[in-house]
């Protein structure tokens, strides 16, 4: 028994086979923010991948649009401790950015609209476990939750989920993103509870 | 204790210490006055605001900031709770934490939204809702110093019922002058429409102002980032507007 | 708490940093190196809390300061880089 604030639990941590350790079920969307929310129309938004050499790929909205679109219903889990299960996305798997794209990088470092980064290894966005998402639930993916697109990497905490995706760039080594930097984990599994540096 | 505050000098406190719930009075049906005793409470300016601190029995932590309402009073302090509905924090110290029961708190924190008694020029003070609470503190300031300096609170609340410190507000200071501005609803016989703070509202307290007046300005996000353009299209120096913020 | 689409201001830094910081910050100046606008730490936009706190220019939305909270250590990042300081707090 603590001696402060008696009775107090914090929201409730429930068991379940689905819930990685250490998180709670919502239902609501929470956003998190690091930033002002950036505004980017569709008309001037561009993905570009960039390769260790410098070489750069790029798809203008139409173009991304014009690639094979998947649906995808997803768990995601927060390092913030929330999980939310079976969410509905569709967009376009990372295989068809990067299958044209020749590179020895092991790693990559994201971008977005507004300066956010994240790291994470280049294996991690292939084989069809992460996406550029741009509908979430029927519907286009709103400013708050990284409209026009995200990235959507499920099987890692959701701030490698980049909002306002606008690159990727290739790298040879790992480099910390925004929040990895300051003492977020570099790659952030949430099974083995990698929430920081030292996990 | 080698780092304990000590007003107006430099140094701050970064101790978390022990305080004790000793009063719980209600303002409205949501929000809480809470009183605590602080052992070795080091006093602290009207404006500023602690932090507190509520461990569960497996060691998890959460932390909020909550603004002093009334001036030090030896080892008592007052914080104004406003229940966030879902909140984790403000559900339990409204209602749940029994008196007698001990929680953390840091501080006095933050030596910019205050307002200190060797201040002479008259004063506005904006609250939106809950924003009330450090500018309470201001008030109480002001009236137990006996300054000369006039003040004036505008104050935003969308209905009568959620008027807090009524009996604070409303006790014949010649030196204060309030003015309670309602958003959705309006006691019966009031002149002026439900609506937030508009230019209209801001002419007359502003036009008592000095142009090196101070302006206070607290409330949710959107509240503050609008009285302050309205303040700076006034022609309000931005200098002299001093904004605190919550969710 | 706040609507997460939202920020607060930089009053709400002074416990966070009252950590690892021996004086009083939220009056500290600060000038912009982006876009030259200056004023105390206490009128910063801060984002978070949570997965930390992210404090920008007012004018312009640079990075001014991030801060985080893990176990017992701080960590602080000045300015937009990415070069941070672990501070240890136990």
């Amino acid at each position: 028994m603590n001696s402060f604030s008696p009775g107090f639990r914090g929201r409730s941590r429930s068991l379940a086979d689905r819930l990685p350790p250490g998180q709670y079920p919502t239902e609501s969307f929470p956003v998190l923010s690091a930033g002002p929310t950036p505004r980017v129309p569709t008309e001037t938004w561009a993905f570009t991948v960039t390769t260790e050499l410098g070489d750069t790929h790029s798809w203008t909205w139409e173009q991304m649009m014009a690639l094979p679109q998947q649906e995808t219903v997803q768990d995601i889990h927060c390092v913030t401790r929330w999980s939310k299960f079976d969410t509905h996305w569709r967009g376009v798997p990372l295989d068809a950015f990067l299958e044209d794209v020749e590179t020895a990088a092991d790693y990559v470092v994201v971008s977005s609209y507004g300066g956010y980064t994240t790291n994470l290894p280049l294996e991690d966005l292939l084989d069809g476990k992460a996406w550029i998402a741009h509908t979430y639930d029927g519907y286009p993916l709103s400013p708050e939750h990284g409209g026009p697109a995200r990235l959507l990497v499920p099987h890692l905490y959701f701030w490698k989920s980049a909002k306002w995706v606008r690159g990727l760039r290739l790298t040879l080594e790992d480099d910390p993103g925004f929040w990895e930097s300051v003492g977020y984990h570099n790659y952030g599994d949430p099974w083995r509870e990698q929430r920081n540096w030292g996990d | 204790m080698a780092r304990a505050a000590q007003l107006g000098r430099l140094t701050v406190a970064i101790a978390w210490r022990r305080a004790r719930l000793v009063e719980r009075r209600p303002q409205t049906a949501t929000a809480r006055s809470l009183v605590l005793t602080v052992p070795g409470w080091p006093g602290h300016l009207p404006g500023q605001h602690v932090d507190v601190r509520l461990t569960a029995d497996d060691g998890y932590q959460a932390v909020r900031s909550y603004s002093l309402a009334a001036p030090a009073d030896a080892d008592r302090i007052e914080l104004g709770v406003q229940t966030v509905p879902d909140g984790e924090v403000s559900p339990y110290l409204a209602d749940d934490l029994p008196l007698g029961a001990d929680v953390e708190v840091r501080g006095p924190l933050g030596n910019w939204f205050v307002w200190r008694t060797e201040q002479t020029e008259p004063v506005l003070l904006v609250a939106g809702g809950s924003g009330v609470v450090p500018l309470a503190a201001m008030v109480r300031a002001h009236r137990r110093a006996q300054s000369r300096s006039p003040f004036h609170l505008l104050y935003s609340v969308r209905t009568p019922d959620e008027i807090w410190y009524r009996d604070h507000l409303a006790d014949g200071d010649p030196r204060l002058d309030v003015r309670i501005v309602y958003t959705r609803q309006a006691p019966p016989g009031s002149t002026r429409a439900p609506g937030r703070i508009a230019p209209a509202d801001l002419e007359e307290p502003t036009a008592r102002l000095e142009p090196t007046s101070p302006v206070y300005v607290c409330g949710p996000t959107g509240f503050v980032e609008a009285v302050g353009n309205l303040l700076t299209d006034m022609g309000r120096d931005p200098a002299t507007i001093r904004t605190e913020r919550f969710g | 708490m706040a609507d997460a689409t939202g920020h607060l201001d930089g009053n709400c830094l002074a416990g966070p940093l009252s950590e690892i910081l021996s004086v009083e910050p939220t009056t500290a100046w600060w000038r912009c190196p982006e876009c030259a606008r200056s004023g105390p730490l206490a009128g910063l936009h801060v984002y978070g809390p949570e997965p930390g706190l992210t404090a920008r220019c007012p004018g312009c939305a640079y990075i001014a300061l991030r801060l985080v909270r893990e176990g017992e250590h701080i960590w602080l990042t000045v300015g937009g880089g990415t070069g941070a300081f672990r501070f240890r707090t136990a």
